[in-house]
């Protein structure tokens, strides 16, 4: 477990402090994908950093199991990082050694494995992420999706508990970040380790996050589970972040429908209730009409869900809704 | 001696009459440059990482040492060889016992010389992404081997173009040592050449030091371009 422990972090320039982040405690679970999303200059840089130590919070405790990482320094610290992988937008691999020497770095500044079982656990790496025809390359010559693979194998090497990945994929086109983000759910599912990860794309936490937290102006603004923030955004911000990912305006408070006639509803299903008939049941019961404005139908993580935006019409509607319900959907309706 | 029977060399040139001075002057200008380019090296490489290391916002930050560090090196740096040479005689006398020849060039060669590379080592450091620095702060290395893994294979194309950039300011340094006593081929120019008006002196070392430069150019250009990998 991770734990924020009324955490806050100011810069001090020209002799004021410029807050970075707002004074706030948060857990993070072992074993899950834990996203922070927000906009550039929100704070998720500084808020990563805070975990490893490489930014120091100005007031407040971080916790890893019962490691006070604030009270932590030299060897102590240099100790600790290395169960702490870390991944980055520009890969930050070292350009003048091979894929291969690259994955080794973390396991010679560790110590204590003589050069055959380095050599065994890079092999190892290499395997996991795909790119063992590569290990006598150069990263200039690699893609930018090879790259981060080998900073995942790199970041993986000493067997951390924890991978921190800073915008990952931002630096990738979509093809490729869907790649890396199977490769990072596939590590979180087999190796059981807590990930957490910054982004500024709300279609990243989709695809693999558990949880997310929203990062506004340094504060954070709303966090739970990703089916519930993504369905049901209560911030601005987050309904921001959440039409981005949704095209049609599925997401969004006010509601351009003045002119079609009937109820404008929001029906949300998630899980199995995605793949039952239930709205063909319940309209057919009720005996209401109903034209779909918008929807969609997806995945949150493993989580089937599915968005609709209906204009339903009729004297059954107020049955319809209650039956709705009764079946597990989420109904909202929405202000006109 | 072999050249003194060459006819075309005695031809175009009548008035040099000891081919093997020059040869001796030739090795005796080498000798300075290999010795004190290794010192400056030695000397300066370390101080360059120190001067990186303590610098504003980086790893150690130390703003007085960096300070005082600059400072010195910034003065060794503003004083003309040649009276940096004559200012350091009592210390070259103390540090090798003597004022002259190769042994009493190498002292303010290196004194010299090692600010000016240690400055181009640091500017190489500081080319290194500093991303790649914090990934490995993150991996948990300590400050050397920070220094010894990343910076330095990192930075090392743009160091191996400092020590070109530095050996060829050594020739130069050397060849004004001669004019005081320090030999070689600065010292034949200065006392055949310009004292004694034998101009084909003063041509000869003038294209023995342009082929010594192209060669010292070309080799570091080579070993550059082997360790770019961008």
């Amino acid at each position: 477990m991770i734990r924020f422990v009324d955490v806050h972090k100011s810069y001090r320039v020209d002799g004021k402090d410029i807050p970075a982040l707002e004074p706030f405690s948060l857990e993070i679970a072992d074993g899950e994908v834990f996203g922070i999303i927000g906009h550039s200059g929100a704070g998720k840089s500084t808020l990563i950093r805070l975990i490893n130590m490489l930014e120091r919070p100005s007031g407040g405790q971080i916790l890893i199991g019962d490691t006070d990482m604030t009270a932590l320094t030299g060897p102590a610290l240099r100790a600790a990082r290395q169960r702490i992988g870390m991944i980055f937008q520009h890969f930050n691999l070292l350009s003048s050694q091979t894929v291969a020497e690259n994955i080794a770095f973390p396991l010679r500044i560790a110590g204590g494995k003589d050069s055959a079982a380095i050599h065994a656990r890079v092999d190892e790496l290499l395997r996991r992420v795909g790119l063992t025809e590569h290990a006598h390359k150069y990263p200039s010559q690699l893609s930018g999706g090879q790259k981060q693979r080998v900073g995942i194998a790199r970041a993986l090497a000493n067997n951390p508990s924890i991978l921190l990945c800073d915008e990952a994929t931002s630096a990738l086109d979509p093809q490729t970040t869907a790649s890396v983000l199977d490769l990072l759910a596939e590590i979180n599912r087999e190796l059981k380790l807590t990930v957490v990860l910054i982004t500024h794309e709300m279609d990243v936490v989709r695809r693999v996050c558990d949880r997310v937290a929203v990062l506004d102006a340094g504060r954070i603004v709303e966090h739970g589970t990703v089916a519930d923030v993504f369905l049901h955004p209560r911030h601005a911000t987050t309904r921001r972040f959440v039409s981005e990912a949704l095209p049609e305006e599925a997401a969004g408070e006010q509601v351009p429908y003045q002119h079609v006639p009937g109820r404008i509803l929001r029906l949300s299903f998630r899980g199995e209730a995605t793949w039952s008939p239930t709205l063909g049941r319940v309209t057919r019961e009720t005996r209401v009409d109903f034209n779909i404005l918008a929807g969609r139908i997806d995945r949150i993580k493993d989580l089937p869900y599915g968005q609709l935006t209906l204009a339903m019409h009729g004297d059954g509607v107020d049955a319809a809704l209650k039956a709705l319900r009764d079946a597990g959907i989420e109904v909202e309706e929405l202000a006109r | 001696m072999i050249a003194s029977q060459i006819p075309l060399l005695q031809t175009l040139f009548p008035n040099i009459d000891d081919w093997g001075e020059l040869g001796q002057a030739c090795i005796d200008t080498l000798l300075m440059l290999g010795g004190s380019l290794l010192l400056t090296v030695v000397i300066g490489l370390p101080l360059g990482v120190l001067l990186f290391l303590t610098g504003k916002g980086q790893l150690h930050a130390m703003p007085k040492l960096y300070g005082a560090l600059s400072l010195v090196v910034n003065v060794l740096r503003s004083i003309p060889f040649i009276i940096l040479m004559i200012v350091l005689m009592p210390l070259t006398y103390v540090l090798v016992g003597t004022k002259l020849g190769i042994r009493g060039a190498i002292p303010p060669l290196v004194i010299g010389a090692a600010p000016f590379f240690a400055r181009l080592v640091e500017t190489a450091l500081r080319e290194v992404e500093r991303g790649v620095i914090e990934a490995s702060q993150a991996m948990g290395a300590t400050t050397w081997q920070i220094v010894r893994h990343v910076l330095l294979p990192e930075a090392r194309g743009s160091v191996c173009a400092g020590v070109t950039v530095t050996a060829i300011a050594l020739v130069g340094y050397t060849a004004m040592g001669g004019a005081i006593g320090a030999g070689g081929l600065g010292d034949l120019a200065y006392r055949y050449g310009y004292l004694s008006y034998k101009s084909d002196y003063m041509v000869v070392t003038v294209l023995l030091l342009i082929v010594l430069v192209q060669l010292l150019q070309m080799l570091g250009d080579r070993i550059v371009a082997h360790y770019s990998r961008r």
